[in-house]
């Protein structure tokens, strides 16, 4: 019965969906939101003066506001449009997604949230470099941050272009330019402290908008999950509540489910939000916090996804985008009429535009206070100096991500965020890891650590089936793994242990007995 | 920046603050194994024998969906007794080992 009313709905379904064209209620709705946060960015703009204010909002936002901050940092509209539209054509699989995506923030937490706190200043370099040779340290992790930073910012250029396209019939090159100089003007003027606000507001808006989407879908259902998965069951098969065709490998499964794991744990803009707390107890609620917001988020997906593919059907999703990414979208607009869809389209725009500021802010930092100051200037920190060198990297990163964006239009861009978490999971997390938790760890061992894992990742990729025979088109690929993580993680570890040892650097071991008072106890940390 | 060395050097020695360190890293790695055992083991379960997740709960809900949330709820809930635990027991030793060093 409830499947025939069902296919009634979905027959009745307008013919054509007003996706593609200018609709007044998201146009308003998003510069609503950049005026919002723009009039923030003004605000934060008289408060951020020193180096202290722009990276690291003045280390005055508290605990509960930087987990949803973070929450905002993860919750990418890649996430939110792709997981959503994997659940609505795939099933199941999608939750297995999004589950990985989720299990690297305990890691966070249990292991570098708290010595990351104590330990580093503005970027996560602080940390490796606290004991070992500055110069040699930060030169190699600011190529491992800004590998992972233009991989994950190219990614999410793209997909904002073709996303608003899509979703307002504004021309893509235009969508690009108007990203690219917002968000600049967010992280130019505001620093953190804007950049923190954005990131709060458009938590609070994916949020609610997700839950009102469930909540108006399920209403259909009769507020019943129970007979949502029974009705996609009776549609589309039992199979599609259960894993299904996405891992058959073993190793492939491990591979990505270690990157999406470990790579969480090593995004130079998620590990950058640890320095706007005061203190390690509020960085640790926090992430308890943002798990808890992203947990809720991805179950709120995964019925967004099902929903999506009863009410809207699979056939309209797939027609509309083969990827399903305009899944949530049909949905809103089936759900709550033109004026909801218009709300869901300006929240992911926001979306898209807030991770583009986190990514360039961390892009930035890296430039001016891990190149800049430790590299070029000797360590000697001026103030000044500095602060211009970080303004005229983020003009330059805007300027670049409105070039790539321009430059990769129409790419498929899946595996550039594949190639970020595993250049973050091969290249970052091991030598910050071991930097944190081993005495032997030596300047020359993280040195050959980070550029073993970042160059294993690219190679890898290239020569992966995500590359080589999905966008080379060759009928094999030499390295079998989709995702190289397993095997550059893995790499990066050893390489990283065994030239420690080959080669002990007594001062480094020295000063890591000292380096454990403020790891442990937090003494002296700003 | 740095406390005087002294001080330091009998803080980073005394059994208290050893104890600590070790104790810090037992929480945190039982913690860390449990959620691997939980997230790796899925995944194996999903490579080798999916027919195991496709078990029906009752007509026609299989064993897959309320595991897939339970993790989600099973990651939040390991970070919130991380969280209690560091809040109540952690931080009030740090706070004695603190308290004795002003002391001194």
């Amino acid at each position: 019965m409830l499947t025939s009313s069902l296919l009634l709905q979905v027959s009745a379904l307008p013919a054509a969906s007003t996706l593609g064209t200018a609709n007044p209620v998201s146009i308003v709705m998003f510069f609503l939101f950049v005026a919002i946060t723009l009039y923030i960015t003004y605000w934060a703009a008289k408060k951020t003066k020193t180096g202290s204010e722009f990276y690291a909002a003045g280390r005055n936002i508290s605990g509960f506001q930087n987990g949803l901050a973070l929450a905002g940092d993860y919750m990418s509209a890649a996430s939110f449009l792709g997981i959503a539209g994997m659940v609505a054509t795939k099933g199941y699989d999608g939750l297995i997604y999004s589950i990985g995506f989720l299990v690297g923030w305990p890691l966070i937490m249990f292991l570098i949230a708290e010595p990351l706190r104590n330990l580093g200043k503005y970027t996560f370099a602080d940390v490796v470099a606290y004991r070992l040779q500055q110069r040699p340290i930060r030169i190699v992790s600011s190529v491992g941050s800004l590998l992972t930073i233009a991989f994950y910012l190219i990614a999410q250029m793209v997909g904002a272009g073709g996303l608003i396209k899509t979703l307002f019939g504004l021309q893509y090159e235009l969508a690009v330019v108007v990203v690219g100089c917002v968000m600049t003007a967010y992280v130019l003027f505001g620093g953190m402290l804007a950049t923190t606000w954005v990131q709060i507001i458009k938590a609070v808006l994916l949020l609610s908008g997700a839950t009102v989407l469930v909540l108006l879908s399920l209403a259909t259902f009769n507020f019943s999950p129970a007979n949502l998965f029974q009705a996609v069951a009776e549609k589309y098969g039992e199979a599609m509540l259960a894993p299904g065709g996405f891992i058959t490998n073993p190793f492939d499964a491990l591979s990505l489910g270690l990157a999406l794991m470990l790579g969480t744990a090593g995004l130079p803009h998620i590990l950058m939000r640890f320095y706007t707390v005061p203190d390690a107890k509020a960085a640790r609620k926090s992430v308890f916090v943002a798990t808890g917001f992203i947990g809720y988020f991805y179950i709120l997906t995964f019925f967004i996804g099902f929903s999506a593919m009863v009410l809207v059907g699979k056939p309209v999703i797939e027609g509309i985008d083969k990827g399903g990414n305009m899944a949530a979208l049909l949905l809103a607009e089936q759900a709550g009429g033109t004026a909801f869809l218009g709300f869901i389209a300006a929240v992911a725009f926001a979306t898209i535009l807030a991770v583009v500021a986190g990514l360039t802010l961390s892009g930035a930092s890296s430039i001016s206070h891990d190149l800049y100051v430790h590299v070029f200037q000797k360590g000697v920190s001026n103030e000044k100096g500095e602060m211009k060198v970080a303004k005229r990297a983020t003009v330059a990163l805007g300027v670049l991500s409105i070039v790539l964006g321009l430059v990769f239009k129409g790419q498929n861009v899946a595996f550039m965020v594949g190639l970020a978490f595993s250049i973050a999971a091969s290249a970052n997390f091991p030598a910050l890891l071991m930097s944190i938790i081993w005495k032997k760890f030596t300047t020359q061992g993280a040195v050959w650590s980070i550029a073993t894992g970042a160059f294993l990742s690219l190679v890898l990729i290239v020569l992966s089936p995500t590359v080589w025979v999905d966008i080379l088109h060759h009928p094999e690929a030499i390295f079998p793994l989709k995702n190289p993580a397993l095997v550059s993680m893995s790499a990066a570890f050893f390489v990283g242990i065994v030239v420690s040892l080959a080669n002990p650097e007594t001062a480094a071991a020295e000063k890591f007995e000292s380096e454990k008072l403020r790891t442990y106890l937090g003494i002296g940390a700003e | 920046m740095h406390p005087p060395h002294k001080t330091a050097r009998a803080v980073i020695e005394s059994p208290e603050f050893k104890r600590l360190v070790s104790k810090r890293w037992s929480v945190s790695l039982l913690l860390t194994i449990s959620i691997l055992v939980i997230y790796i083991g899925f995944l194996l379960v999903v490579a080798f024998d999916k027919e195991l997740l496709a078990v029906k709960i009752g007509s026609y809900l299989p064993w897959a969906l309320p595991i897939g949330f339970g993790i989600i709820v099973s990651a939040w809930l390991l970070t919130g007794i991380y969280v209690y635990w560091a809040n109540n027991t952690y931080d009030t030793e740090v706070q004695e080992i603190k308290n004795k060093m002003n002391a001194n």
